[in-house]
């Protein structure tokens, strides 16, 4: 034996890669069943950067729906409400180059709004109560139907069910409490020029 | 002296501090109107207790602590409150808060304070109770709640005091101004703290070195206490909380903690002398010291001002030069924030406007590019690496921004301060913060709505998954109630023979129905066709009979009521042929034939004893014997049969064969008597003996029937009756209602009556002393069902039918139409009774008076014409 593989060197290293080979798969289809991950990890990842407005724009039944798609290889910029900053986070999750926001599906709103209904109006249908993906609106049959502010997540989906069109989308308005600073202008400009060479607009527009 | 330990980082920006220690506190005078934000302080806005239009006096509560961590606030003067609504309020984001409004009316009246000569002798709570309600929040500048820093958790233990009379940032001088003027006021002050604070075992007063007077003055006032009046170097931002802390005890606060988790509390200067002034003398915060400096102002100096004092105002007062100013500060030139407008108030936490000149604080130079210098770093006091947060912060990468603790920052501004670039550093590091506190809220309501969000899903599911077993029950239970259709419908086919058991009753009834309306047919055929419905019923009846022998005592009942009602049905049929028949019209009361058990040899019975009026006597005598031998043979076969069977009807059965042997052997000595009496009978007793006979016969026959037939009838009566009382009903109610069936209705009825009638006839033929016959009440008429009575009416019916048997003719006729008068007085009798009582039977009753009357005139014609 010994011999022979000495004398044939192929037949050596054929029959070393092979048992390496078994070792090694032996390994993996151990650890593959042992070390199983149920579910996909990397759909409950993807969830949890989108924003859960549940609105449907981007064409699937919710935000687990979508994560699961993109999950399965679809685009990542199907999501006006989380706009480019989940973009970009599903962009860095996934290790990918990170698209700008897909128009068809609708444009990133700057302001938050959440539905209000106009009470008086309401002849309380239960249509927006069956569209609400949150359960935010709150009315029985023939009852004012009306809006759990802080539940509702602002994805106008109880809008077009309206048969008496009493349902806005309010801006949110900003309160003490949710106030922060703004961030410093960022100007491209003034990052890069010497100081020397940055020229004040409005001497220039003197000069 | 005192060990003092130094702070990392730190800057020496310019003090500025002498403009303002120029010129003693001065005093300025009221407002037009004072302004009161709700929150004014860290924490739940106040929930206002006052009204628009109301008067206020100064020191008076206007609006109420809203929960633990948040502060009352009181008017400043006296005036009337003109609105409570949304003002510009003193804060760095310009936006607008309800404010409470008050026109002050210059009385500057004060609601009495009560005040407290002992209060070290007040216990804890009360103490706080107090300086909660006087609206402390701390006159540092940050404006917590001072009741509430003063009330530890219980397993925070408070080691240490520290009065923080540090007051690191330029320009501002009114803790120094009140630490020189105050002093004792402050000693005070600072022993109620510490007494609320349970005495911890160090009290100090940290004062920066650059305010050598007030550290005199309080060294002073604290020579004869155990209070540490520590002095340390001048530096930027040594007045922050935790670096004060860390330069008074060497400790440092731990990232996320607050300095009662390491047994430390501190408070401003100014909130310890307000704190006095509240326990002390019951003076609510109602005003303050503020320092109003800066080169765009005439004077310079602390003030006293009124707390709700719009800037403005305090601006007016001091010669405020707008055009000078390049801006408005509130609070010192490194950590206040810029006014927009002046007509926002004086609040609790405001310690400085600063009226800076252009050339004193020009406008920020435009930020360069970061040069990585590192200088941030190294004046930054809480040890951070603001280089590289500001890149993170650029990025907006918070995760990293988290990782280099970017909350630790306690935006002091010291590395905007020193940085060559000029980038404010701060604002992105308080812009990434608000953007970080955002996230969390975001991510916590995007929790909250993916939870609401699947519990919907799950519960629509759940909704939907119930309607489908529900849904599936359903058809589970169709399609079982499919298939045992048609295992019924299979079986019915195979059992055909049951199945025409009602077809069969169906075209008896029908042919009934035929022969009934049939009276437009020739007699012949009307005659026949009564005839075949006649032996149609006779077969069913028989058949019904025979099963019924051999039924089981359940089945029983459900036959007996069949049998009734084929026996009903045939006694329809011989009535009708009867009526029919000129030949049966000679004897009426054979037509009704009781339908006994055996009807076949019963009507066969009929027929011979019909034809044997005819006939000569001896002939029918010995016809007599003939069918008398036949039914006994059958009467024996039958128990023969009972008996194999052991049936209950073999003591019946065995009473009949006896029964009929003695009759014929009376038949036969009767035979032989009128053997030599050829000579033919009168027509009329022939036939009166015949029809006697034909009784006789039937009642026998009926007697030796393996079923008594007076129970027989005595049931037919008692369904007659109830019939009888339903048709009553209904025709009472046609003629009440005067409907148009009355007629039919009334039809009906009497033909009722007379089928009861006849019933009740052969029912007496049976057994005279039926009880039946007697108690002619319809609705009662089959009460007496007793098996007693019945089988004692049997018995005396026999005797009765025995003595018959040997009696003459004429003796028969003579005790017929002797209990027929008997009868006859008892329905009278009857009758009286239910005309007194007005019984709605009397009807029936008069019919059987009168019908028996009619009888026993009849039997007293037959008699005479039989004697």
């Amino acid at each position: 034996m010994y011999d022979l593989l000495v004398s044939h060197p192929f037949i050596a290293a054929l029959s070393a890669m092979v048992a390496l080979a078994l070792v090694f798969g032996g390994i993996l289809g151990y650890a593959a069943v042992q070390f199983k991950v149920e579910g996909d990890p990397i759909v409950d990842q993807i969830d949890e950067l989108l924003p859960q407005t549940q609105c449907g724009q981007c064409s699937y039944p919710g935000c687990r729906p979508y994560a699961e798609a993109i999950a399965n290889g679809d685009a990542i910029n199907k999501c006006p409400p989380g706009g480019q900053a989940t973009i970009n986070a599903i962009a860095d999750l996934l290790d990918v180059e990170a698209p700008t926001l897909d128009e068809e599906h609708g444009e990133e709103s700057e302001v938050k709004k959440v539905a209000f209904i106009r009470e008086d109006e309401c002849i309380g249908c239960t249509k927006c109560i069956q569209a609400c993906p949150m359960d935010a609106i709150l009315g029985a049959a023939k009852q004012m139907h009306t809006v759990i502010a802080n539940e509702c997540t602002g994805c106008d989906l109880c809008v077009e069910p309206c048969p008496v069109d009493c349902i806005d989308m309010i801006p949110v308005a900003t309160g003490l409490g949710d106030w922060k600073w703004s961030k410093p202008p960022v100007t491209h400009e003034n990052l890069q020029l010497i100081a020397s060479d940055k020229q004040p607009e409005k001497d220039g527009a003197a000069a | 002296m005192t060990k003092i330990w130094s702070i990392p980082g730190g800057i020496h920006p310019e003090e500025n501090k002498s403009q303002s220690l120029q010129l003693p506190i001065g005093d300025i005078a009221l407002p037009e109107e004072l302004i009161y934000p709700l929150n004014q302080h860290i924490g739940v806005p106040a929930t206002p207790i006052v009204e628009v239009g109301q008067r206020v006096l100064g020191g008076e509560k206007i609006a109420e602590a809203k929960g633990i961590v948040s502060a009352p606030i009181h008017a400043a003067s006296s005036g009337t409150v003109t609105a409570i609504e949304d003002r510009t309020l003193p804060h760095p984001s310009g936006l607008s808060g309800p404010c409470i409004v008050i026109a002050v009316d210059g009385k500057d009246e004060f609601v009495e304070f009560a005040g407290c000569e002992d209060y070290l002798s007040l216990d804890h709570d009360t103490l706080v109770q107090k300086i909660r309600n006087a609206g402390l929040a701390g006159m540092g500048g940050a404006g917590f709640p001072t009741a509430v820093k003063l009330n530890p958790r219980a397993n925070q233990t408070i080691y240490t005091l520290i009065l923080n009379g540090t007051e690191c940032e330029p320009y501002i001088t009114a803790d120094d101004i009140l630490m020189q003027t105050r002093a004792e006021d402050l000693i005070k002050g600072t022993q109620l703290l510490a007494r609320i604070l349970g005495n911890p075992q160090r009290v100090v007063i940290g004062i920066e070195d650059n305010k050598p007077q007030a550290i005199e003055a309080v060294g002073m006032a604290a020579k004869d206490s155990n209070i540490e009046v520590v002095s340390f170097p001048t530096k930027y931002p040594s007045g922050g909380e935790k670096q004060l802390i860390q330069i008074l005890t060497g400790k440092e606060v731990p990232s996320g903690k607050i300095p009662a988790d390491i047994g430390i509390v501190v408070q401003n200067v100014g909130t310890a002398v307000a704190a006095y002034e509240a326990v002390r003398f019951g003076k609510p915060l109602i005003e303050r010291i503020t320092t109003v400096v800066g080169e765009a102002l005439d004077t310079q100096r602390n003030i006293r001002v009124r707390l709700g004092t719009p800037i403005q105002h305090v601006l007016a007062e001091h010669g405020f030069v707008a055009k000078q100013a390049s801006r408005l500060i509130v609070g010192g030139p490194m950590m206040g924030y810029a006014l927009e407008q002046d007509d926002v108030p004086v609040i609790k936490t405001t310690n400085c406007i600063l009226a800076p000149s252009k050339k004193e604080l020009p406008p920020p130079r435009p930020a360069q590019a970061c040069i990585r210098c590192g200088m941030c770093a190294e004046a930054c006091p809480a040890s951070l690496l603001p280089q590289q947060m500001y890149w993170y912060a650029m990025a907006e990468d918070y995760d990293k921004l988290e990782a280099h603790n970017i909350r630790d920052c306690i935006e002091c501004g010291a590395c905007s301060f020193v940085c060559p670039s000029n980038i404010p550093l701060v604002q992105y590091y308080r812009a990434a913060k608000g953007t970080m506190r955002q996230m969390a809220i975001d991510k916590e309501k995007s929790d909250r709505s993916r939870q609401r969000f699947e519990f919907r899903q799950a519960r629509i599911a759940k909704a939907e998954a119930e309607k489908e077993a529900k849904r599936l029950a359903r058809k589970k239970a169709a399609e079982e109630a499919k298939k045992k259709l048609e295992a019924d419908k299979a079986s019915g086919t195979q059992n055909a023979a049951p199945a025409s058991n009602p077809a069969a009753k169906n075209d008896v009834v029908a042919a009934a129905i035929a022969s009934a309306k049939a009276s437009q047919a020739t007699p012949e055929e009307q005659k026949a066709r009564l005839e075949r419905s006649l032996t149609s019923a006779e077969g069913r009846l028989d058949k019904l009979q025979q099963r019924h022998a051999e039924a089981t005592a359940e089945m029983k009942e459900k036959l007996a009521a069949q049998i009734k009602q084929a026996e009903l049905k045939l006694q329809d049929a011989r009535k009708k042929l009867a009526d029919f028949s000129p030949t049966d019209q000679a004897t009426p009361g054979a037509v009704a034939v009781p339908a006994s058990d055996s009807d076949d040899p019963v009507s066969a019975a009929i027929a011979r004893a019909q034809a044997k009026m005819t006939m000569a006597p001896d002939e029918k005598l010995r016809a007599n014997i003939e069918s008398l031998h036949k039914r006994l043979q059958k009467a024996e076969e039958k128990l023969a049969a009972a008996k194999a069977d052991n049936a209950d009807t073999v003591d019946a059965l065995q009473a009949g064969v006896d029964k009929l042997k003695a009759k014929i052997a009376d038949n036969e000595k009767e035979l032989v008597e009128l053997g030599p009496v050829a000579a033919p009978q009168p027509a009329a007793a022939e036939q009166d003996a015949a029809s006697a006979a034909i009784e006789r016969a039937k009642a026998k026959a009926a007697a030796q029937a393996s079923m008594s037939p007076e129970d027989k009838l005595r049931d037919q009566l008692q369904s007659m009756s109830g019939r009888l009382e339903k048709a009553h009903a209904k025709l009472e109610q046609a003629k009440t209602e005067g409907a148009d069936t009355v007629d039919a209705l009334q039809t009906g009825y009497d033909k009722m009556l007379a089928k009861q009638g006849k019933l009740r006839d052969e029912l007496r033929a049976l057994n005279p002393a039926a009880p039946e016959l007697a108690d002619s009440t319809l609705a009662t008429a089959a009460a007496p069902t007793e098996p007693d009575a019945a089988t004692a009416a049997i018995e005396k019916a026999k005797a009765k039918a025995a003595a018959q048997a040997s009696m003459s003719p004429e003796e028969k006729l003579r005790d017929q139409i002797e209990s027929l008068e008997k009868r006859l007085d008892k329905a009278r009798q009857r009758l009286a009774k239910a005309e007194a009582d007005n019984d709605e039977n009397i009807d029936a009753f008069r019919a059987g008076v009168e019908k028996n009357e009619a009888k026993l005139q009849q039997a007293k014609a037959d008699l005479e014409n039989a004697e």
